[in-house]
């Protein structure tokens, strides 16, 4: 069932309308500023909220705004997917900003109105992408995102920055031409581009064709989603202050890379689609690789927020593998992920930012014993770690074990395989720094450290928290997995 | 229809006649200048919005001059494109008008103020009548009228390196009108018309003529030729950076904003409204060579921008890379792609119009015209800047910019031809736009995250109001109609159809 509401627009404009408030606000009143953003934050999530329901039930809210092309309008469709990552975004948005709060005012940063301003602005085109009816809209809200995502990268300003920032304007933006590339052409052979339950292109164009553009969508939003050789803005991005880490890899912007893909493969191409062109085995190939060499990669870090970019290309790839492998399972098992790997990822950036706020270090090799000095941040530390690796009862490994079930349901046992090899890497590079943390004694400076206040801590440990707790209780209504199968209609 | 209201000649004379008495009053008083011009051009555009509401419920209209009816007496074409044009003109240059009471206060000598108001006004007039004639000579003479007065205010700034560049605009500008009189010329001896819809019918009988043939096609290559300088259509493009770099900030707007697509209206003109679209789409590929011409406009004209260093000369490199996007959707001849390169025409004036603005503004604040001393002005100017910004993301094609649309439409456009030039194309467009992200993402960088040398630079300190307002209003019009489109290709959208009815 289909109802017409502005609730759509509401959850985009939201934190549009925060964003001209805090620039309006300016450094004049810091509080009235911060303000805006957290409620603005929670109004945002309340909105999204309130459509959960409906969607739950297999219900639809659009909202059009104006038409761009014959038969295609900006506007809103919200599915299960979309409300999925709706909610996602708007509520680390809550989070993020609480953290933002305490660190940047520890840390003293530069242009904080900036950051706040941007930030809002991210958040909106991240719902806009998520709440999208079609793919014009996504596209819009898409390129919004990078344009806004730009001056959080080069918060520094330092020539680092500058560089990781031209850096990123280049991949994104060659991957947002190759997706409007995509896009023409997917008009010129169907005359829509309104995403459909089982896909729109079936029947359009010769299988040559269709092939090349599914390539060229993936290769489009492969930069954001970071698949190897596409990733290396993500980890040259690590230079910027630690919320926006959490907003690229957790919160917004990769997110919108893998979303971008699976909407493609799930609402553009159709899954059955996607089978019979024949790229259940290559693209679940790229994303092995992507999965086991950003492991690799990983493994050869000190710079511990480097070393976490790194995990961020291979968890996405778990991702892309659920989509990958096209069985109902990977699927919801890949979708979920989404959620699970941004709850955990968010965890273990704030870790490291709370770590570099009270601290100031950033190589793991410095960080012995802090797990004495910091226990609290730690146990968050090792609950996201351990999410990472897969242990249960954290939600990393539900997602891992739908995916296991997919590749057992597509015919391709190897790829479980794959997912132990990766299990092995990340228990090879995440299990020394908690040894060590916990079981070294601190040195030098360390010894004086001590827990970081409780605007850091208080989202580390609710992250943690709502980690372990998806894993635990999968099965009640409205988790991740749930709504992820709701909108597979498994 | 045949129009019963003066409306069509209305636009055409409001600004001429407002050029003559522009130095009668300014002789009493130099103050009243400015308040007539703005007041002239309120007035028309007001007037080329009631147009465009009779033209698009009524149709095209044809106004016959003095009653005499064509094909001996002079008549004005009223169709959508030409209205569209006339909207664009008189709203650029009603912008430019309000921005220049106080740049031109400072930026100009006392004794110029008069000559450059009767100018400006002449050169409108000339973009108005060229427009809406429906003429071939008379198109000729509102050419001359509105080239002659551009290449007055090229130079009016009296320096020696802005009489060179007017210098040398007059020379190609000359070239290029002996050669459109000697197209004109050839057509006149072949038909014995000039009008242009009578010349259409009477072309027919010409077509298939095999040694007449020859002469009508050295007409269309004279008249190729002749209007692509005019539109600076790469790589007949080399007067226009220095003549739109040197030329005062507000008259920059106006020549990058609108003239060189008049010279785009004047290639529309004569591919479609005289010539029979199937003999420059089929029998001759014109559309198809200068759509190559303007694929390599593109790619040049965004390298030659990038390294540049004078702001203003960026911006002037940046429109022979951008009237490239104009011509390619004109010469794709396809729906999309023509409906794409009209509609650029409208959203290209209205971002390079509030860049140059925003450059006459930032020049008259500091005087910085280096793309490396930018520095903080960011903290400076914020609202000027912030314009500068969206109108920046407008040129590079980001949504949800007005930008965006135009993109969007010419690569529909290009990959509805449907062969492998139109993949081509569509790669141009998209390189072109990321070429264009690099240099206009400099200029950003340096604005907003550069450390500026000196502190004290920093302290805010805004452009005039008289002079933010038409920068703001152009900057918010390039995302209002980025977000509905629909406004101005309600306009372009019947225009292109029109064009195309042959194909």
């Amino acid at each position: 069932m289909e109802i017409y509401s502005i609730r759509p627009i509401l959850a985009v404009l939201i934190p549009f309308i925060c964003a001209l408030l805090i620039a309006v606000t300016g450094e004049k009143n810091r509080n009235l500023r911060e303000f805006w953003t957290i409620a603005a934050s929670v109004l945002g999530c309340m909105v999204v909220i309130s459509m959960f329901p409906h969607i739950y039930n297999g219900g639809q809210y659009i909202f059009n705004i104006a038409q761009i092309v014959p038969g295609v309008e900006l506007g809103f469709r919200v599915d299960a997917f979309g409300m999925f990552f709706a909610f996602l975004s708007s509520f680390l948005w809550i989070v993020t900003s609480v953290y933002s709060i305490g660190y940047m005012r520890a840390l003293k940063e530069h242009a904080q109105t900036r950051y706040y301003f941007c930030f809002a602005a991210c958040i909106a085109s991240a719902v806009g992408i998520a709440l999208a009816g079609n793919l014009l809209t996504l596209f819009v809200f898409y390129e919004i995102l990078t344009m806004s995502a730009f001056p959080l990268v080069i918060h520094e300003e330092t020539s680092a920055a500058l560089e990781a920032g031209k850096k990123y304007l280049a991949y994104t933006l060659s991957g947002g031409a190759l997706v409007l590339f995509g896009m023409a052409m997917t008009y010129t052979l169907t005359g829509t581009l309104t995403f459909a339950s089982h896909g729109f292109l079936a029947g359009h164009g010769s299988a040559q064709i269709l092939r090349m553009l599914f390539v060229i969508f993936i290769m489009g939003f492969g930069v954001k989603a970071a698949i190897i050789p596409l990733h290396s803005w993500l980890p040259s991005a690590m230079v910027a202050p630690t919320p926006v880490s959490a907003l690229l890899h957790a919160v917004a912007v990769v997110n919108a890379g893998i979303f971008g893909i699976v909407r493609v493969v799930t609402n553009v191409y159709g899954i059955g689609l996607v089978a019979d062109l024949g790229f259940l085995l290559p693209f679940a190939i790229v994303a092995s690789i992507t999965i086991i060499f950003g492991s690799i990669f990983a493994l050869a870090q000190d710079n511990l927020k480097r070393m976490l970019a790194y995990s961020t290309v291979s968890q996405l790839s778990y991702i892309l593998l659920g989509a990958a492998l096209l069985s109902p399972s990977s699927l919801s098992g890949g979708v979920a992920h989404i959620a699970h790997q941004g709850f955990m990822k968010i965890t273990l950036f704030f870790c490291a930012g709370a770590i570099l706020v009270q601290t100031g270090k950033k190589n793991m090799s410095e960080m012995h014993g802090i797990g004495r000095r910091m226990p609290l941040t730690m146990i968050g530390f090792t609950v996201g770690a351990l999410g990472m690796i897969g242990a249960p009862p954290i939600c990393g490994f539900i997602s891992k074990w739908y995916l296991g079930l997919g590749a057992l349901e597509a015919g391709h046992p190897i790829f479980i395989a794959v997912l132990m090899a990766s299990t092995l890497l990340n228990t090879a590079y995440f299990i020394p720094p908690i040894y060590n943390a916990f079981f070294k004694e601190p040195e030098g400076d360390l010894i004086e450290s001590k827990e970081a206040s409780w605007w850091l801590l208080g989202p580390i440990l609710l992250c943690a928290l709502i980690s372990l707790i998806f894993g635990m209780v999968s099965m009640v209504p409205y988790t991740p997995l749930q709504l992820a199968r709701t909108f597979l209609g498994v | 229809m045949v129009g019963t209201s003066h409306l069509p000649i209305l636009v055409v004379l409001l600004p001429l006649v407002t050029a003559y008495i522009t130095p009668l009053l300014g002789w009493i008083d130099k103050r009243i200048c400015n308040p007539l011009v703005v007041v002239s051009m309120t007035l028309a555009f007001l007037a080329s919005l009631l147009l465009a509401r009779s033209v698009l419920t009524g149709g095209v209209i044809s106004y016959h001059m003095g009653g005499f009816a064509p094909p001996f007496g002079i008549e004005l074409v009223v169709d959508y494109f030409g209205v569209y044009m006339c909207i664009i003109i008189s709203f650029i240059t009603l912008m430019a008008a309000i921005y220049s009471r106080e740049y031109v206060a400072k930026e100009l000598h006392e004794s110029k103020t008069v000559p450059y108001y009767t100018l400006l006004m002449l050169m409108t007039g000339g973009m108005m009548g060229a427009s809406v004639t429906g003429d071939l000579f008379n198109l000729f003479v509102f050419f001359e009228i509105l080239s002659i007065s551009s290449y007055a205010l090229v130079a009016i700034t009296g320096k020696k390196v802005a009489i060179m560049a007017s210098y040398k605009y007059l020379l190609l500008g000359a070239i290029a009108t002996s050669f459109t009189l000697v197209g004109i010329a050839y057509l006149y001896i072949l038909t014995g018309t000039l009008n242009m819809a009578d010349l259409s019918v009477r072309l027919q009988s010409v077509y298939g003529v095999g040694g007449s043939s020859w002469t009508l096609i050295a007409a269309l290559a004279f008249f190729m030729v002749g209007y692509c300088i005019k539109a600076a259509l790469f790589p007949l493009h080399t007067w226009l950076p220095d003549a739109h770099s040197m030329a005062p900030s507000s008259i920059s707007a106006v020549l990058s904003g609108i003239l060189i697509k008049v010279g785009a209206l004047a290639i529309i003109r004569v591919l479609f409204n005289i010539f029979q679209p199937e003999f420059v789409v089929e029998t001759i590929p014109i559309t198809s060579m200068i759509s190559w011409m303007a694929a390599a406009a593109i790619i040049a004209g965004s390298l030659f921008a990038i390294s540049q260093t004078d702001i203003k000369r960026m911006l002037a490199y940046s429109s022979v890379a951008h009237i490239g996007f104009i011509i390619l959707g004109i010469g794709l001849a396809t729906g999309y792609g023509t409906t794409g390169g009209i509609l650029h025409i409208f959203n290209h004036a209205m971002a390079k119009g509030c860049l140059f603005l925003c450059a006459g503004a930032i020049i008259y604040k500091t005087g910085i015209r280096n793309i490396d001393d930018l520095a903080g002005l960011g903290n400076k100017m914020p609202f000027t800047m912030a314009a500068f910004t969206i109108a920046s993301l407008s040129m590079i094609g980001i949504p949800p910019t007005a930008g965006f649309v135009s993109k969007f439409y010419l690569g529909l456009g290009a990959l509805e031809t449907g062969t492998w030039s139109g993949w081509v194309f569509i790669g141009t467009i998209l390189v072109g736009s990321l070429l264009t992200a690099v240099f206009y993402m400099k200029v950003i960088n340096n604005i907003y995250f550069k450390e500026p040398l000196l502190r004290e630079d920093v302290q805010r300190d805004e452009t005039p109001l008289g002079m933010l307002i038409p920068i703001l209003i152009l900057a918010g019009g390039c995302v209002i109609f980025g977000l509905f489109p629909r406004i101005p290709l309600s306009l372009a959208e019947p225009a292109a159809k029109l064009f195309l009815g042959g194909i």
